[in-house]
């Protein structure tokens, strides 16, 4: 369940220490822009010590330096070793990039005898290149289950300007959020950049669940609970959803395909969207079925 | 306009008939701003007299003098609520023969009531003072609003002077202590900064770890069993407490309910909920911004009231007994819950109870919150340093990594858990913090007792002993 990934810098203990207490599916411990160049080499040590030291109650997420730099590799040794869930490539243009990494990962789980493939790799799309090859990123490794869209860095590659009504990656985010959904796999959102505006906030992550993800990023703790809400099933929309498998079921024993509640027609894909409803609420709120 | 007018403060001391080995009270009103305690007890050093024991209803940074008084002899007594670092310091590392009496904002009225704190001279602080000594904390340049602490020293104290700097005709109106208590009035030109009785905190805090937290503490009260419509509540005046009034609002909406009153220290925040119709009023024992004194000045359902009224336990009724919920900080939490607010974690006195023990005692449901780890201590240790409120008055612990619920409540640790909240044994929350910030070693301390720690019942709760300079941190 990715409703809400949450970033913080490796850099700072403190940061580290309580990383996991804001309610966020998954916490992603940036080695990448939140890590100053000259900090590197330290963040990485202590956030290896972090990951030995602090058991997480949430996916732990790394975000890694990008193929470009001189540090990816360097991030990987340290910290593959360590067992994350998730590693977040960054920059990534072509399936090929992928590929590399996942090469990288695996030599490094076999030399500490660890389960290959164990690892995921969300990647982060984030310029020109990645938008359009999304599909084939996508299908580039199976460790892959999810694609991350950065808005930042891809409006800075297309010349772009980030704007509050976010036309400009209206398309980065449909091919994204295509892609993702083709392959089976999650589609989780960038960012919403100020920070305290949480009626914002909620608004954008309303288009982009209507438009098909099923997460979105957070850089403030505050932010995590309004996500939270907005991807998860309400209690109404529970009980309807439930009101209505139960009575597709009777119907379906009958041999219709067909049910009609509350004067609304269920039937095939609509039926699959309640039931995941019904099993999305039951898994958030631990009910026992 | 003479009345009982005198000419200076140190005709006052003389006409009181000060001698060695006197007490003299002073409240603490005006907090770091406050002018009148260093303007009388340096006027009493000057003067020549020496052994005096000061009895304060706290004592803040703006009391530093007593530092100095005490190193030479004009101070040897200290009676109070609440003593900040300064003078903490000093204490701690053993400047005094005898103890400091540490007291709760509740059981102070009544120990000077009965005798067992008997005060000399009461050197009163007024905003606005006629000749006659009527007296309030809510009028001229520098009110500071609630003179709630001022009530029994006024009452009680053999001898009464109201110091004002802003004197007006008789009769002065509003009146928060009458001119039935008064024997002289002093004119000065400055009482102090008002500007220094703010708490620092004027807006709920946006530190993520805060709200964490207080949000928690809200949702324990709102699955309490508690949480109805007239409910009576108070916070401390920390920065987590009083963020609990951001989602105690968003509570209240969601339920559709509202409370008869917030109990205690006031500021903007509160005042806030007031006019926002949140609570119907608000029992005021001191002011601690510029919001809560134009408050108090101006709206009637902002009510004034004495530290007894407040939360004298011994009494036959006070507003304390009637509360529904307290939220309040912790320096330390122990597994059998007693908190610490008294001493930090070097054992040094920062601090005091001030209402803490006596609200953690009367209220349905007390809720103490700390972080789990500040830097690297942990907040639950095996066993605080100062036991300030004892942990039979403690009902909850939140911390950003769990809540506690005090064994003696198996009721309210089933609701709390059927609601789905992050319910632990304080002994996991111990070793959660122990295994990532180790075991702290113990503090060095000597044999001599520095300070006498009193309950909201006036029995010694602990007593407070002196740093071991020699192997101390600090």
């Amino acid at each position: 369940m990715r409703r809400s990934i949450m970033f913080l810098p490796a850099a700072k203990p403190g940061n580290l220490l309580n990383a996991d207490v804001y309610g966020a599916d998954g916490i992603v411990i940036d080695l990448e822009d939140a890590t100053a160049i000259g900090e590197k080499d330290s963040a990485r040590i202590l956030l290896k010590h972090a990951l030995r030291t602090f058991h997480y109650n949430a996916e732990v997420i790394i975000r890694i330096n990008s193929l470009s730099t001189p540090w990816w590799k360097a991030d990987l040794e340290m910290i593959v070793p360590e067992k994350p869930d998730t590693i977040m490539p960054t920059k990534v243009y072509t399936p090929n990039d992928i590929r590399l990494i996942d090469e990288t990962i695996t030599r490094i789980e076999t030399e500490h005898g660890m389960e290959v493939g164990k690892i995921r790799l969300l990647p982060l799309l984030e310029t020109a290149g990645g938008i359009e090859h999304a599909y084939e990123i996508a299908l580039a490794s199976p460790r892959i289950d999810g694609l991350y869209l950065g808005a930042v860095d891809l409006a800075l590659d297309m010349k772009a300007t980030l704007t509050d009504e976010s036309y400009e990656i209206a398309y980065a985010r449909s091919r994204l959020v295509t892609a993702a959904r083709t392959v089976g796999i999650d589609a989780i959102d960038t960012p919403y950049l100020q920070v305290r505006n949480y009626e914002g906030l909620q608004k954008v992550t309303r288009i982009v669940k209507n438009m098909g993800f099923n997460g979105k990023a957070c850089i403030y703790p505050g932010q995590v609970s309004y996500v939270n809400a907005i991807f998860s099933p309400t209690a109404e929309e529970y009980e309807i959803a439930k009101a209505v498998v139960s009575a597709f079921n009777q119907a379906e024993s009958e041999g219709r395909g067909v049910v009609v509640v509350g004067g609304k027609m269920y039937d095939g894909p609509a039926i699959t969207i309640v039931r995941n409803t019904v099993e999305e609420y039951e898994r958030i709120n631990g009910v026992r079925t | 306009m003479k009345g009982k007018l005198v000419a200076s403060v140190e005709e006052a001391i003389r006409l009181c008939g000060l001698k060695d080995g006197m007490t003299v009270s002073f409240h603490h009103h005006l907090r770091d701003g406050d002018g009148v305690l260093p303007m009388v007890m340096n006027k009493i050093s000057e003067m020549g007299f020496h052994d005096i024991t000061v009895s304060a209803s706290g004592i803040h940074g703006s009391h530093g003098c007593l530092v100095d008084l005490i190193k030479n002899g004009v101070v040897t007594g200290i009676d109070t609520d609440y003593i900040s670092k300064v003078v903490g310091l000093s204490i701690s590392h053993g400047s005094m023969d005898r103890p400091v009496i540490f007291r709760t904002h509740g059981n102070r009225p009544h120990a000077i009531a009965v005798g067992e704190s008997p005060i000399d001279i009461a050197f009163i602080a007024a905003s606005a003072a006629d000749c006659q000594g009527n007296m309030n904390g809510v009028s001229g340049p520098s009110a500071f609003g609630s003179m709630g602490y001022a009530f029994a020293d006024a009452a009680y104290a053999k001898k009464v002077v109201v110091i004002t700097d802003n004197l007006v005709e008789y009769p002065l109106t509003p009146i928060s202590i009458d001119e039935r208590y008064a024997d002289y009035v002093v004119a000065v030109d400055s009482i102090g900064d008002v500007n220094g009785i703010r708490s620092g905190i004027t807006a709920v805090t946006q530190n993520p770890m805060s709200l964490e937290i207080a949000k928690k503490a809200v949702s324990v009260f709102e699955n309490s069993g508690l949480f109805e419509e007239g409910f009576i509540y108070q916070t401390g005046g920390g920065s987590i407490s009083l963020a609990t009034t951001k989602f105690l609002q968003a509570a209240m909406d969601r339920k559709g309910i509202r409370g008869s009153a917030i109990l205690g220290g006031t500021n903007g925040l509160l005042v806030d909920l007031l006019e926002k119709g949140y609570f119907r009023k608000i029992m005021d024992i001191q002011c601690l911004d510029l919001d809560a004194v134009e408050s108090i000045k101006r709206n009637q359902e902002h009510q004034e009231i004495s530290a007894a009224c407040y939360a004298d336990m011994l009494s036959k009724s006070c507003v304390a007994k009637h509360l529904t919920c307290v939220m309040l900080g912790a320096t330390e939490i122990d597994l059998d819950f007693n908190v610490n607010v008294h001493t930090d974690s070097n054992g040094i006195i920062r601090g005091g109870s001030g209402g803490h023990t006596d609200i953690a005692h009367g209220a349905k449901l007390t809720i103490a919150m700390a972080p789990l780890l500040r830097q690297r201590r942990s907040a639950v240790l095996e066993h605080v340093t100062t036991k300030s409120t004892l942990g039979d008055s403690i009902d909850v612990f939140v911390t950003q990594r769990g809540i506690a619920v005090n064994p003696k409540r198996p009721d309210l640790r089933s609701r709390l858990v059927d609601a789905g909240l992050p319910v632990k044994e304080i002994g996991e929350l111990y070793e959660t913090a122990r295994a990532l910030a180790g075991k702290p070693d113990p503090l060095p301390f000597t044999d001599k007792v520095v300070g006498k720690v009193y309950g909201y019942d006036g029995q010694l709760s602990d007593v407070i002993r002196q740093v071991d300079e020699s192997k101390a941190a600090v």
